[in-house]
């Protein structure tokens, strides 16, 4: 029951706190890609890889009190940060489930602004594809954020660190 | 003539429910409907198991697929000699809507979730693959195959021929919506999508919609907000769906160990193992999957042989309502209780969730937006929908989410009435003592 709601309660509470629906978006995506077993499904949107499934659970996570979701006004748009309540927390320790360690790749996510793992996971989404093709992909579908050679380069580093963590 | 221009001597038309008329006149579609793998989808229903529900719910991906790229003609008709639309996409889009779906393999829910599969990246496979599809794409020109695959996939660099195939009001929902609603029999779903069509307008990267068309959206908003919640998540067909789930999970279980199964479920075993190739997912269709279900109702495993009963011959859970926060601790003691009782709670206790959002708009900063459905006010300034309509404002970023707990009603009516064990869950379950029914599945 509720195994994948569990799953993202394990990433809340090894996350502690999580500023930004778009990085939360990215991080579990790049977890997922990187062998952790979320289930939530992605496709392609305006920033990248984007899950209408884990939106949706991430509220239906709210509304059942496991996770506190506070906006913060920002100048032009608001800002949402998320945390495991104490009601989520019972949760888990009711519900056990296997999951893999992820707290040292999330330190790494979290170190990492939205911008970057946008295009991070933006490349995940292509892989599979030359290194030389992905980059074109870069320029084609997100043209707006004029990535430089230097956050690819680093962000192809970046993908292999992260999968090197435990 | 170049294959890409190629047309029929006549038009060829499929009478079609919906639309009255699907027209053919391009070669390359005429030949892309003929390939096996688009012939396939006859055999993938549009609704799975929702025929189960509303019986009427037996069309295929097939005719969607029709229906979408029908939908797609009459648009571009439409944009003929327009600013801001390229005739050049016509056939590209043409060749998106039509095989948008081609990755949908049976009962697709259910199976994505049980051996992790993923529909869209069979589509692109399809396209991309060593098929037929694959070669009549290469013949229009080097390249086009990639090109129709990245439309699909959203990631096609001209942003207006993406938003036609799928956005918050493409040709796929308007489509569905429809012919959801026609053979599924409800009265819901049913909008005036010609006005719709006709009040379309390309404007650089995006379709927009004018002013004066905007209570047609309005209406077509409400229809699928309905159609969500009185068709795609209607309990019943969850409660199908549950069984379906289940079945799948324990013929996976029992293959992983090492049980002989009465005839070798060789069109399953590169599922079982996760590791599906093309050739093998595009075999199994529903016929392979009913003809499977219908054999292991003799299976030695009666867990198996009584779900496969179950679905076959609509002996579905009953369900009743749940919220997991409040009933946490009662779900943990119903699972104990089912296990004591003898009824492997695994197999035969679920609580499912359905959620939806019927239309959001978009919030910069943020990464839940959808893209907006924008009015062409009279002066030519673009207005998002939610600002000028109130009742689609009403219902606006809403997210609604349903949990219901699934449970085999007649097991637990044929556990002896003074058994504590089932007391008690009845008492969990709030149910009356002696049927051990929840909601019925009728």
């Amino acid at each position: 029951m509720l195994t994948n709601h569990a799953k993202l309660m394990h990433f809340f509470s090894a996350a502690n706190d999580i500023t930004g629906r778009k990085k939360m978006q990215k991080m579990i995506y790049i977890l997922q890609k990187c062998h952790v077993p979320f289930e939530e499904k992605y496709q392609f949107h305006f920033y990248g890889p984007y899950s209408d499934e884990l939106s949706l659970r991430v509220e239906e996570l709210c509304d059942l009190g496991f996770i506190s979701e506070e906006k913060e006004m920002k100048s032009n748009y608001v800002q949402y940060h998320y945390q495991i309540t104490g009601d989520g927390k019972a949760f888990l320790d009711q519900f056990q489930i296997e999951m893999p360690d992820m707290t040292e790749k999330i330190e790494l996510l979290k170190a990492k602004s939205s911008r970057f793992l946008e295009l991070v996971s933006t490349m995940l989404y292509f892989e599979g594809q030359p290194a030389d093709e992905i980059v074109k992909k870069i320029h084609t579908v997100k043209p707006k954020q004029n990535y430089t050679d230097s956050e690819i380069d680093e962000a192809f580093e970046y993908i292999t660190q992260i999968r090197l963590v435990q | 003539m170049p294959y890409k221009d190629e047309q029929l001597h006549e038009e060829k038309v499929f009478k079609d429910p919906v639309h009255r008329y699907v027209h053919v006149q391009d070669r390359v579609i005429w030949d892309l409907i003929a390939t096996p793998e688009f012939q396939r989808l006859r055999r993938i229903k549009q609704l799975g198991t929702s025929y189960l529900t509303f019986h009427g719910a037996e069309h295929s991906r097939f005719n969607h697929s029709l229906g979408v790229y029908e939908i797609i003609r009459r648009i571009i008709g439409n944009f003929e000699n327009r600013d801001d639309w390229n005739d050049d996409e016509r056939l590209l889009c043409l060749c998106a809507a039509l095989l948008h779906d081609l990755g949908h393999g049976p009962f697709s829910h259910s199976f994505e979730k049980a051996f992790k599969l993923d529909h869209e990246h069979f589509t692109q496979q399809i396209i991309l693959g060593d098929t037929h599809i694959h070669k009549i794409l290469e013949r229009v020109e080097t390249g086009f195959s990639r090109k129709v695959a990245d439309v699909i996939d959203k990631t096609y660099e001209d942003k207006l021929v993406v938003s036609l195939i799928s956005s918050q009001i493409d040709a796929d929902r308007m489509d569905y919506l429809q012919r959801d609603a026609y053979f599924t029999g409800v009265s819901y779903g049913h909008f005036d999508m010609e006005r719709i069509l006709r009040v379309m307008r390309p404007i650089e990267d995006q379709v927009v919609i004018k002013s004066s068309g905007m209570h047609a959206v309005e209406d077509y908003i409400m229809s699928r907000y309905q159609m969500y919640w009185q068709v795609y998540f209607h309990p019943v067909t969850r409660s199908a769906e549950v069984i379906l789930s289940k079945i799948l999970h324990r013929a996976k279980y029992l293959f992983e160990n090492n049980y002989t199964f009465k005839l070798k479920p060789f069109h399953f075993t590169s599922f079982f193992k996760e590791d599906v190739g093309l050739t093998d997912y595009l075999k199994l269709d529903e016929s392979i999957v009913f003809y499977y279900f219908q054999l292991w109702q003799e299976e030695d495993d009666a867990i198996l042989r009584d779900l496969c009963e179950r679905f076959m011959n609509r002996r579905l859970f009953k369900y009743i309502e749940f919220n997991p926060n409040l009933q946490m601790k009662e779900w943990k003691e119903l699972s104990q209780l089912f296990e004591e009782a003898g009824i492997n709670p695994d197999y035969y206790l679920e609580v499912d969730s359905s959620s939806d959002l019927p239309y959001d708009f978009y919030r910069p900063g943020e990464e839940d937006e959808r893209l907006p459905i924008n009015l062409l006010l009279p002066d030519g300034r673009l207005k998002e929908l939610s600002r000028n309509s109130d009742i689609v404002e009403a219902i606006s970023g809403k997210k609604r989410t349903d949990h219901k707990l699934y449970f085999p009603g007649d097991l637990l009516a044929g556990l002896h009435n003074n058994d504590p064990v089932k007391q008690r869950i009845m008492e969990l379950l709030n149910l009356e003592q002696s049927k051990g029914e929840g909601k019925n599945a009728d």
